[in-house]
């Protein structure tokens, strides 16, 4: 048995299983390079990112499942899950063992527990598509910060780039400090050097829009004002917006 | 200015937010022109209210002023509350902003009556008229029509609209004559009919012509109140399933009805029905996604839905000789009629059973309630109850758990007291 190394691209992990079917050598675990390995009599191979060997993996699978399983994949991938990489591996290898595709094979817990972390961050790129809350720069840029579960920037993307054309945005992942710029062309991955939010994720009051505070305002107003407060319902209300996301949320803010 | 306008959207959100839907989904209104905006595919929810619904539209009323006198509303002309109208462009300026901001998906607009029908319709579609073309909002647009508006009026909003709707509010004639004296039936239905028509045509001329102007793509919708009046869920869920046969509506909303005044029309309510709206839901989807005809759910026999159990677990409840069924053999339209097996876990089911014979084990996983389904199914011609309980037993063991005969009877008298609020 051997433990394989990578440097937690998804290119990264398909170069691993390549190297995998290559050597004939079975993993015992497949991890991204920084974390501890117990394990002493193990052998450890650091693999090496190839985006030929990547590809041809890649190809390879698409002869065998449908292309939304593929991105299925992707999207399981980007749950960061410490399992991730010998999930993906035992799918692949359901995969190439089988005539017919192994894709809705829900008895086999790879295929099952892939979908589930599928699902886990299909839910969560929709939220961030629901919970994200721009604010409007004196320079007519829309801001917004977020801090996903998982890395969900790349999959969002899409989304604004068709819904908001005609204005710039940017999104700023705090935990995972990349953010996306839209410039009216194109989406381009950015890095700040320093963040300039605060903790609830607000930009300070002078660079503001002239008219944002009162917008926010207005939606606070409405927001209270939507509520039937015969029906409230605390638990319902938390299982939809659970705590860890208002933070930045801009209804749940005290007015400013 | 500013505090004016504050000031109105507390009022007109405030009498808006008795309007059940807020589906932004079926819209097919996509950005193509740099605008702003891009309706296609799923509808967001973008925040939740404390009673757990959810935010999807800016959900307002253009002005609260209203000719009518309908007993169930907040806005009726009799009842004493602060009255305020939007301007256009306030409603417009709102929205984009709001929109702009990622707050919402759209626009809902609403409105009460003021002069008269045409004239309120009139200010709703001059509305999503400036959105769509001064401002090219691709956004999702939902209009009330106004009841007894012109056809006219009606075909043209169903141009820039995604949705349109009608409430009928209640559901026999005779309730609507004792608390909504200046509406009638063939005033709603008749708008309803012209969408469903419009709608049809609209649909051929763009088999047709691809470049047709679409009209109203996410369709039709409609609103009940449930327990403002003395209907049964009977005279309820066939009114809606009649809806979506004749008028091909997309949803029958349910509002439970909310006191809102102390009208003498009106029967004394403790409390929201809220258990009672959520049965009627139920048995909406299962009319809309499992199958099921209304007179399996309700009859003359039982006309009023079991408020403990779902719909669904009753209806196998009393049709036990049906059962049970095999997982690995049985058909799809049977294994959705299966308490505790959802479609999601039915599809799963039948493709997964392609590759190997299903066990228990892999419903659990599957995520089948196996609380519920087990009394109804086998695996292999295996059943993990080892005896044939009465349905008596299941009911008690469904709804108290497994091995509870004593708390059982404490939780029922719970219950009760509960529900006597």
């Amino acid at each position: 048995m051997v433990n394989y190394l990578y440097d937690g691209t998804f290119e990264g992990l398909l170069t691993v299983i390549f190297e995998i079917y290559e050597r004939k050598a079975a993993p015992a675990q497949i991890v991204h390079a920084t974390a501890e390995l117990p394990g002493l009599f193990t052998q450890t191979i650091l693999v090496v990112t190839n985006e030929v060997k990547a590809d041809r993996v890649w190809q390879g699978l698409g002869k065998k499942i449908s292309a939304t399983a593929q991105t299925h994949l992707y999207k399981a991938f980007l749950s960061e899950q410490p399992q991730i990489g010998m999930l993906i591996y035992q799918y692949a290898q359901l995969a190439f063992a089988s005539t017919i595709s192994i894709e809705d094979n829900f008895a086999a817990d790879c295929v099952r527990e892939l979908a589930h972390l599928n699902k886990q961050v299909f839910r969560e790129s929709h939220r961030m598509e629901a919970f994200i809350r721009f604010q409007k720069t004196a320079d007519d840029l829309y801001y917004a910060t977020v801090a996903p579960d998982f890395n969900v920037l790349p999959i969002i993307s899409k989304h604004f780039e068709k819904r908001y054309a005609d204005q710039r945005w940017l999104i700023y992942d705090t935990k995972r400090h990349y953010g996306l710029y839209y410039d009216l062309e194109k989406v381009s991955q950015v890095n700040l050097e320093k963040e300039v939010t605060d903790r609830s994720g607000n930009l300070p009051a002078d660079i503001l829009a002239q008219q944002e505070l009162l917008y926010q305002e207005l939606w606070q107003t409405y927001y209270r004002h939507a509520t039937i407060p015969e029906r409230k319902n605390r638990k319902l209300h938390l299982r939809h917006i659970p705590l860890r996301y208002w933070k930045y949320l801009t209804e749940k803010q005290p007015s400013r | 200015m500013n505090d004016k306008v504050q000031e109105k959207l507390k009022i007109l959100a405030d009498a808006a937010k008795y309007d059940v839907s807020c589906s932004s989904s079926g819209g097919k209104r996509k950005n193509e022109n740099k605008g702003l905006g891009n309706a296609e595919g799923m509808g967001i929810c973008h925040s939740y209210t404390e009673d757990g619904r959810c935010v999807s539209l800016l959900k307002i009323l253009l002005t609260n002023y209203c000719i009518f006198d309908c007993a169930y509303c907040v806005t009726r002309r009799s009842n004493d509350i602060k009255r305020a109208a939007f301007t256009v462009d306030e409603v417009v300026n709102l929205t984009l902003n709001f929109y702009r901001r990622n707050y919402i998906e759209g626009l809902f607009l609403s409105s009460g009556i003021f002069k008269d029908s045409d004239y309120t319709m009139e200010r709703l579609v001059r509305i999503a008229k400036k959105l769509r073309q001064e401002h090219k909002f691709n956004g999702y647009i939902h209009l009330k029509t106004i009841p007894g508006a012109s056809e006219e009026l009606i075909k043209e909003a169903g141009l820039y609209a995604d949705r349109l709707s009608v409430n009928i509010e209640l559901p026999t004639e005779l309730s609507l004559q004792a608390l909504a004296p200046e509406k009638n039936y063939p005033q709603i239905l008749q708008p309803m009919g012209a969408i469903s028509r419009e709608l049809v045509q609209n649909k051929e001329e763009r088999k047709l012509f691809k470049l047709a102007p679409s009209f109203a793509p996410a369709g039709q919708s409609t609103q009940l109140i449930v327990g403002a009046s003395a209907e049964s869920d009977q005279q309820i869920l066939h009114l809606s399933s009649q809806l979506y046969q004749d008028y091909k509506l997309k949803r029958v909303y349910y509002s439970g009805y909310v006191p809102v005044s102390s009208d003498n029309r009106l029967p004394v309510l403790a409390a929201t029905p809220v258990i009672r709206e959520n049965r009627i839901y139920q048995a909406d989807w299962l009319l809309r996604f499992y199958g099921f005809n209304v007179n399996e759910l309700v009859n003359e026999f039982y006309p009023n839905l079991d408020l403990q159990i779902d719909p669904k677990l009753a209806w196998a409840l009393r049709n036990r000789y049906l059962f049970p069924i095999d997982i690995n053999t049985a058909d799809y339209e049977f294994i959705l009629r299966v308490p505790g097996i959802g479609v999601k876990s039915a599809k799963k089911i039948v493709s997964a059973r392609r590759f190997t014979s299903l066990s228990f084990d892999h419903l659990h996983k599957i995520g089948v309630v196996l609380k519920r389904a087990k009394y109804f199914i086998t695996c292999n011609g295996r059943s993990l109850e080892q005896k044939d309980y009465a349905e008596e037993v299941i009911r008690r063991k469904i709804i108290f758990g497994e091995n509870s005969h004593r708390s059982a009877l404490v939780k029922q008298q719970l219950d009760l007291f509960q529900q006597v609020g």
